[in-house]
């Protein structure tokens, strides 16, 4: 497994997977102002193939391996011990699905209104950055990537942002680059005390991870260190101050990306450097992230209930989500933590869909703010249909996605955090009630004069919204092709923390597929076909 | 009798080949000078032309010699005073690429005042082999030969620009505390020189190594090295010597601070090298913790310090300030492995920085001087309102050098912060990395606030065009450059960089 080797058909894929929306980015940066038509296509060229490239790897990819697959590797800066080493496992694979459905729909789907060049430069940038931060499987080059998208995000909220965008960026960047910057030191005092295990230097995760024996309280000091950077990410209450204000201030595309796919930049590195790297830690340190992630979990759903800006409320909504993953994430069971990996996908695609929403609104009556907008659904009742679908998918009602990942979490988690679990159940309650009540207010009752005239749902934007409708259906009532790809890596995830610790994981009380807590549906396409729509 | 003396006198062998580095140097400064008394006004460039031609085949032929000390080792020249090794050519180098970078951008500032002549460049060549001097110097008497023709250098310098009060406010500032921290370092050199019985480093590290403290007085020695250190610490503008740095900075002519921020800067670092971690390897348990705590206090100043500026020349001097902490961390990292066969990665990490930033600090004020001239000299922040609409292209330089000094991924910036910081963690200061990062976060506001002014806000009314000139153009274009490859490449950098630890002793 450790061996350089590459796709089925030699072919780079995860090189490319990167590259591509690099060059896209230069090509729509190099074209001449004469040609303002120009830009738009090579963006959505470069983002389509992107798409193409991440579906064929999902399709190529192979169930029930716990490892990584695709794997490439090169000697990059020989003197550091530095490689491009890239690979992709159950863990990552459907967040670069996620990342190749998000950004095409984001490029068709939303006008920046202003400087259209740079911005899809920017926003190419950052795709690649995203698409860079889950593969490395190199220490330095996932860091490189994990902090280069800070740079195309903060230009795309300072450029085309709301009233206060600026200072909305720079809290982003800034709050961001100072967890960065404890994980730049412990990622090198990992490799440093790696390097006097293993004799040489490396900054190869999976060597690392196998050769390298951390001293117990070493393992600790580093994982903090990484963890930091990952908790603001995530982010976990008290660092979350950042993203209420960025959520509200980013453009539409920003926000959808921000929630689609960076956040779970938090998340993906607490599984990939946390549990993987140091389980002896993560796993030691349970109770405070369990904690932290319960106080998210309630503290989101409290805040977005009092909200009045319809943005913010969504912003809020997603701390309280992505608590839920956290809460997951550390409960070490099999189903806990491949509902936190399948929470991160639906969190993207509901949350995304609902700041798209957002967006529209904005766009069609220039204000997010709950007490001006009423009655909507008499004068667009397409339009509300679909915010409504979407809505109760972020609640969690069965037969939609958000159900499937928070009703794994739960049960996942209730065996080895029952407490905490107690408590993030009454989550699911409370974003019930915020989701509903912001709904109603919205929604319901009669339009007033300025909201008589809200413009139905437009065809572009329909179509622009079926993938996301799609795949909250379809992963809501078959989620099995989901699941049997992540479940080989989080068992693998698993015993690793078993090896060393003296957890053992105890036997689910349910068994989901078994006893048909998801009606097997009759499709048997891959599950983003839909999302090639 | 006189003659009898001069017969029995017997100079010491010169290598002059392995010295052309600094000849060239020389040889040019004087043709230049000469030449352009003798001769009626040159065309258009010529000057800057000539001087950067002159540095170049300074720094071709300090290639060359690398090879040559990668061949066949290294060794002292001119009796033991000069140290022919890699440390010696990197610094050659790097203030042989600071040269040729601030003559392009100085030529077409230059033209229209009353300087436009031979003399300015003559003196960047001159400040250069001081420079030169001090990088290579075995001998601190030799050492404070070149800290003083750098220094009196760079004080006509920064006086140079005689239309303004400024400048020449600048100038005599920069004079009267050079001149204090001058002698604060003779006088170290002084008391070291009495407490090991000779200023040739080799010999010092000889006489320490034995054991031997010849006058039995190590209070001595502790004195003289706490006075090298405050007349270092003056010259790399370390909190809390650092106060003539932003006034000087930003009274001195754009190009002439960009200068000082980068030849000035590296020649005062590989002095300190030479000072500390190869001549008082010694006493490095008694120096390390004052280096750590200046590294501590420039961090933090420099960067909180920068926030507040409202003038795009002084926040660069803030922000030169808190690099300069950053260098002071590899310095102090190179501290632990001082005078061991294998001295560690600090001294490389060193040298790294300094060339990296050496370049980014040139091409941010060479987009400040060209934003300036359009301005009438006006370097504050609001006359970069709009730099993007503007001039698209020469925003996003500036905004890829702002960045790479924030030290973000892909830019050299970052390769030379990961490289100290790196050095620091290997030998377990972990403190001190934490706390750099911390105050790289804090100065990353100031980069982040100059990019907002260029991108966000829409030029003034009154906004003059911003025309490039073709010369500062290429400095700016070859720095933006250098600064994006080796910050994919940076491979064959560090292992240049990586050489520097076995140096001559």
């Amino acid at each position: 497994m450790l061996a350089a080797e590459t796709g089925p058909i030699g072919f780079p894929i995860l090189t490319a997977l990167i590259l591509v929306p690099v060059i896209g980015s230069l090509l729509v940066a190099l074209t001449p102002k004469t040609r303002p038509e120009i830009p738009k296509v090579i963006a959505l060229m470069s983002a389509v193939g992107t798409l193409a490239m991440s579906v064929w790897l999902m399709a190529s990819f192979e169930t029930g391996e716990s490892g990584f697959q695709f794997v490439s590797k090169h000697t990059w800066i020989e003197p550091w011990g530095i490689s491009w080493h890239l690979g992709v496992d159950g863990i990552s694979l459907f967040l670069v699905v996620l990342t190749g459905v998000l950004f095409p729909l984001a490029i068709v789907g939303i006008d920046p209104h202003h400087d259209e060049k740079p911005y899809l430069a920017w926003l190419l940038l950052l795709q690649a950055g995203v698409m860079g931060s889950f593969l490395s499987l190199d220490l330095f080059v996932f860091f490189i990537f994990f902090e280069i998208v800070l740079v195309p995000m903060y230009f795309l909220i300072a450029g085309w942002g709301y009233e206060n965008r600026v200072y909305a960026a720079t809290k982003f960047f800034l709050f961001t680059m100072l967890g960065s910057a404890f994980m730049l030191v412990g990622l090198i005092a990992t490799v440093a005390i790696a390097s006097r295990d293993l004799g040489y230097t490396t900054f190869d995760l999976v060597e690392i991870a196998e050769g390298a024996d951390f001293a117990t309280s070493t393992g600790r000091w580093l994982f903090f260190a990484f963890a930091i950077a990952f908790a603001v990410k995530v982010p976990l209450v008290p660092v979350h101050t950042w993203l209420p204000d960025a959520h509200t201030q980013a453009p539409t595309a920003g926000s959808v990306v921000l929630a689609g796919v960076m956040l779970k930049l938090g998340t993906y590195g607490l599984l990939r450097f946390g549990l993987y790297l140091f389980p002896e830690a993560s796993f030691w340190s349970r109770p405070l992230w369990l904690t932290l992630a319960v106080i998210g979990i309630i503290y989101g759903a409290i805040a977005a209930t009092m909200q009045t800006d319809l943005k913010r409320l969504v912003a809020y909504s997603s701390v309280a989500h992505m608590g839920f993953i956290v809460l997951g994430t550390f409960a070490f069971t099999t189903q806990s933590l491949s509902g936190a990996v399948i929470q991160m996908i639906n969190h993207g695609v509901s949350t995304g869909a609902l700041f798209l929403f957002v967006g529209m609104i904005y766009e069609r009556r220039h204000t997010r703010s709950i007490a001006e907008l009423n009655g909507i659904q008499k004068v667009a009742p397409i339009f509300a249909a679909g915010f409504m679908v979407v809505m109760l998918s972020s609640i969690g009602v069965p037969g939609l996605n958000g159900f499937v990942g928070e009703f794994l979490i739960l049960t996942g988690s209730f065996l080895t955090a029952r407490w905490w679990t107690v408590v993030a159940a009454f989550g699911v309650i409370l974003a019930a009630l915020y989701l509903l009540w912001a709904y109603q207010r919205v929604f319901h009752g009669e339009p007033d004069e300025e909201n008589q005239s809200f413009p139905e749902l437009r065809v572009k934007e329909g179509l622009v919204l079926l993938p996301f409708l799609g795949l909250i259906v379809f992963m809501g009532v078959y989620p099995k092709p989901v699941l049997d790809r992540i479940e080989p890596a989080i068992d693998a995830l698993i015993t690793r923390v078993e090896e060393n610790t003296d957890f053992v994981e105890p036997e689910p009380t349910i068994r989901i597929g078994e006893h048909g807590n998801d009606e097997p549906a009759d499709g048997d396409q891959p599950s983003d076909e839909e999302g090639d729509g | 009798m006189m003659l009898q003396q001069i017969d029995t006198f017997v100079g010491p062998e010169v290598n002059w080949f392995a010295l052309s580095p600094m000849l060239t140097l020389l040889g040019g400064t004087l043709v230049l000078m000469l030449a352009g008394a003798l001769t009626p006004r040159w065309p258009k460039g010529l000057y800057a032309f000539a001087t950067a031609t002159i540095a170049g085949a300074a720094g071709v032929l300090a290639m060359v010699q690398w090879d040559d000390i990668t061949d066949n080792g290294t060794r002292t020249l001119v009796a033991g005073v000069i140290a022919y090794d890699t440390l010696s050519m990197f610094m050659t180098i790097t203030i042989c690429i600071g040269v040729i970078l601030v003559a392009l951008l100085s030529d077409e500032y230059l033209r229209g005042t009353p300087n436009d002549g031979p003399e300015i460049y003559a003196l960047y060549l001159v400040a250069a082999i001081g420079g030169i001097v001090m990088a290579s110097a075995n001998d601190l008497i030799v050492l404070f030969l070149g800290l003083e023709a750098l220094s009196l250098a760079l004080y006509v310098l920064a006086s140079s620009n005689r239309r303004s009060g400024e400048s020449a406010e600048s100038g005599i500032k920069y004079f009267v505390l050079g001149g204090f921290s001058s002698a604060f370092f003779l006088y170290g050199i002084a008391l070291v020189y009495g407490a090991t019985g000779t200023t040739n480093i080799s010999e010092m590290v000889a006489a320490l190594q034995n054991g031997v403290d010849p006058f039995g007085n190590e209070s001595l020695a502790l004195a003289g090295i706490a006075l090298l250190i405050v007349g270092l610490g003056f010259k790399v503008a370390a909190v809390p010597f650092h106060v003539w740095a932003p006034d000087v900075y930003q009274g001195a002519p754009t190009p002439v601070t960009s200068f000082m921020a980068s030849v000035g800067k590296a020649a005062a670092f590989a002095a300190m090298l030479r000072v500390l971690v190869i001549a008082l390897p010694f006493y490095r348990d008694d120096w390390r913790p004052i280096i750590w705590v200046l590294a501590l206090v420039t961090l933090v100043v420099g960067s909180f310090l920068a926030v507040v500026q409202r003038n795009v020349k002084r926040m660069l001097a803030y922000s030169s300030i808190s690099h300069a902490g950053f260098v002071l961390v590899g310095v102090e990292a190179a501290a632990h492995g001082a005078g061991e066969a294998d001295p560690g990665p600090g001294m490389p990490s060193v040298v790294l920085y300094l060339i990296l930033y050496s370049v980014l600090v040139i091409g941010s004020f060479a987009v400040v001087t060209v934003v300036s001239r359009s301005s009438g000299g006006d370097t504050d922040i609001d006359s970069f309102k709009g730099l993007a609409r503007r001039r698209p292209v020469l925003a996003l330089a500036f905004t890829v050098f702002l960045l790479a000094q924030a030290g973000v991924p892909f830019t050299s910036g970052f390769i030379a912060k990961f490289g100290v910081i790196q050095a620091a963690v290997e030998v377990d200061s972990y403190a001190i990395a934490i706390i750099a990062m911390v105050a790289a976060v804090v100065a990353a506001f100031l980069y982040l606030r100059i990019m907002v002014t260029m991108w966000t806000s829409d030029p003034a009314e009154d906004a003059e065009t911003v025309a490039i000139p073709f010369s500062a153009g290429v400095a700016i274009a070859a720095a933006v450059a250098f600064t994006i490859v080796v910050g994919i490449i940076p491979g064959w950098l560090i292992d240049a960089a990586d050489t520097v630890t076995a140096y001559a002793r």
